[in-house]
């Protein structure tokens, strides 16, 4: 594993008495791009103001690079920040813009020109120097925001959901964009956001946080395809969420039918949480499958088939391929090594929510 | 189509009305006296009237009142602005409506309160006495009126400067901040260049009225501080020469031209084209 650089200890915070971060515990690597995940009100804004020095926690610290720096203010920080919606100098051109940091540090001139010229060729804008920002688009001033941050060799880069401003298209354009600069500059990216699928797409960690709590911590394909409860399952992509019981090892009961998996170590008779993933529902003809159900919903959605199917008194969610009408009678069959077992949440902070969009 | 074109010329009538009754033809009279003389024949003396001593002493008088009202207004102003904009809406709104309070007020009324409030044997030299302190004898005096002026005038430039700062982005601040600014260099680099438009209409608010005060200068002032608004309600209502107040009145008119051209001037600039 690469050098710690941050480290988050016990922080907590509250505003007018209601808990938004607790005892919270966080390392951020060096070269690392981290993205706080979760539904707004999840403490995931509160944790990057406390690294860019906006919020001082209540209790804890924040260590940077072996020093604490919990009450150094942010004009004092070794990192910089690109702010939802730009937050660009309106009454100053792009090159004043993206010079503010270094005529504050003194920079000679040239020094300066040599990285305004630097800074735009990065993110695509050559030839900018003399507009204003009230003349760019969105996605052009989200553009000179970065620039803006990144001349000032920050060591750690924070985004605070800087897409969200952004449509469709041109979020997914500044995805790949993201990934591009954070490998050329080789410094560390925390990105926040609630958008599931741009925290897929660009993250090397994602931490996924609910309430104030972090619930996961892990690479992309880790929180996909083991979530560790039913709020991770819930919150990045679609899942089927059935209660059920673990029999014994390698076996679990769901919605009182067998099912063989490939998870040990629960006991026996232990209520679980058990996550299917729609893509991983295979449907048969009904003597084939393990459980038999009927087709409610059929939707498409280009790439797959959306169906519904009621089986053993659940919706289950199925994304597939093939197509059955309305109506049909199916079998319903799960390879052993796509049901993902997990306990049951022991407290309320890890109880899965409804996402709010 | 042709309906909305009629329909959007009877709605604007009453305005147009308006427009022409109330400042065209008054405007228009005023430059008609002010360029004639009493036979009705073209003349210029009017004008130029103002550069006898009496009135170009007048003037001068105005202008600095009226300029000495503005800074003041300007430096009790700004940091109360500021203090309004960095409050929550819940707190602020009662201070606003504080500030807002007397000038539902009529303004002859307030003025006329400063007047015995400010009297050789008014309250506070009253209250003065009492407390064995030394009178406060500034009534008649220029300070009086440049007090009227200020009490008068200030939430005109409190509101225009609150506007501005409560609409800059906190993140703005923030980013100033983020780059390396101290609380200073955010200040001057970015705070008050972007509320620089709600400083120049204060000025403006402040100072066009001042200058052309006259029941400031006359209640608070005596007979002794002639402003150039006296000469000229002089002209009017005493000595009777409409001309020459009216030719006095477009000089005045001129300087106030002449400051909005100015605000407007600072104003693209303070939205920024030169580095």
């Amino acid at each position: 594993m690469k050098k710690e650089l941050i480290n988050l200890i016990d922080i907590s915070k509250s505003f007018d008495n209601e808990t938004v971060l607790d005892e919270l515990n966080l390392s951020i690597h060096e070269n690392e791009f981290l993205t706080l995940l979760g539904p707004s009100g999840c403490g995931k804004t509160t944790t990057l103001r406390i690294l860019g020095g906006f919020i001082t926690p209540d209790r804890g610290r924040v260590v940077f690079d072996g020093e604490d720096i919990t009450s150094l203010p942010p004009n004092r920080r070794q990192l910089n920040t690109v702010f939802q919606k730009y937050a660009l100098f309106t009454h100053m051109n792009i090159a004043e813009n993206i010079a503010f940091g270094l005529k504050i540090k003194n920079k000679p001139r040239s020094y300066i020109q040599d990285k305004i010229k630097y800074a735009l060729k990065l993110v695509n804008l050559e030839g900018y120097e003399k507009r204003m920002p009230d003349s760019l688009s969105g996605g052009q001033q989200q553009r000179i925001a970065i620039a803006r941050a990144i001349v000032n060799e920050p060591k750690v880069l924070l985004l605070d959901e800087p897409l969200g401003a952004l449509d469709l298209k041109l979020r997914q354009d500044m995805q790949y964009e993201l990934i591009r600069l954070k490998n050329e500059l080789g410094i560390t990216f925390v990105y926040v956001t609630h958008d599931q699928e741009e925290a897929l797409t660009m993250s090397d960690t994602i931490v996924v946080m609910n309430q104030g709590y972090i619930q996961q911590i892990g690479t992309p394909e880790n929180i996909y395809n083991e979530p560790e409860n039913a709020f991770v399952a819930d919150f990045i992509g679609d899942s089927n969420i059935i209660d059920s019981v673990m029999l014994a090892d390698e076996l679990v009961s769901i919605l009182g039918t067998k099912f063989a998996c490939v998870d040990t170590g629960f006991g026996h008779n232990t209520p679980v949480d058990v996550v299917i993933r729609p893509e991983d529902v295979e449907l048969t003809a009904p003597e084939e499958g393990t459980i038999q159900g009927t087709v409610t919903h059929l939707i498409f959605k280009g790439v797959h088939y959306e169906m519904e199917v009621e089986a053993g008194g659940f919706e289950w969610l199925v994304h597939s391929t093939g197509m059955y009408p309305v109506g049909t009678r199916v079998g319903i069959r799960v390879d052993p090594f796509n049901i993902q077992i997990m306990n049951k949440p022991e407290s309320q902070d890890e109880e899965a929510v409804p996402v709010e969009e | 189509m042709k309906n909305s074109k009629l329909s959007r010329r009877l709605l604007s009538t009453p305005y147009a009305a308006w427009i022409t009754i109330f400042i065209l033809i008054p405007l228009g009279m005023v430059f008609y006296y002010g360029l004639t003389d009493r036979t009705g024949a073209f003349t210029l003396q009017n004008v130029l009237d103002i550069m006898s001593a009496e009135h170009a002493k007048a003037l001068w008088y105005s202008l600095g009142l009226s300029l000495a009202s503005t800074l003041i207004c300007f430096l009790l102003a700004y940091p109360l602005a500021m203090i309004l904009a960095g409050m929550k809406v819940s707190q602020h709104s009662f201070i606003l409506l504080i500030f807002i309070l007397p000038m539902w007020m009529n303004f002859l009324l307030r003025t006329l309160a400063w007047q015995t409030l400010l009297e050789k044997t008014g309250v506070i030299n009253m209250l003065l006495g009492f407390l064995h302190l030394p009178a406060l004898n500034i009534i008649n005096t220029p300070y009086a009126i440049v007090l009227g002026m200020v009490y008068n005038f200030l939430p005109f430039m409190v509101l225009p400067i609150y506007n501005a700062l409560a609409k800059i982005d906190p993140n703005v601040v923030n980013a100033a901040k983020d780059l390396g600014a101290g609380r200073v260099q955010t200040f001057i680099k970015i705070t008050f260049p972007l509320s620089i438009g709600g400083v120049i209409s204060g000025i403006t608010m402040v100072f066009i009225p001042a200058l052309t005060t006259f029941v400031i200068s006359k209640l608070l002032g005596g007979s002794k501080i002639l402003l150039i608004g006296n000469v000229i309600e002089e002209e009017f209502t005493q000595t009777g020469n409409w001309h020459l107040g009216s030719g006095l009145s477009i000089v005045l008119m001129i300087f106030i031209i002449f400051n909005m051209v100015i605000s407007s001037i600072f104003d693209r600039e303070g939205e920024g084209t030169a580095l």
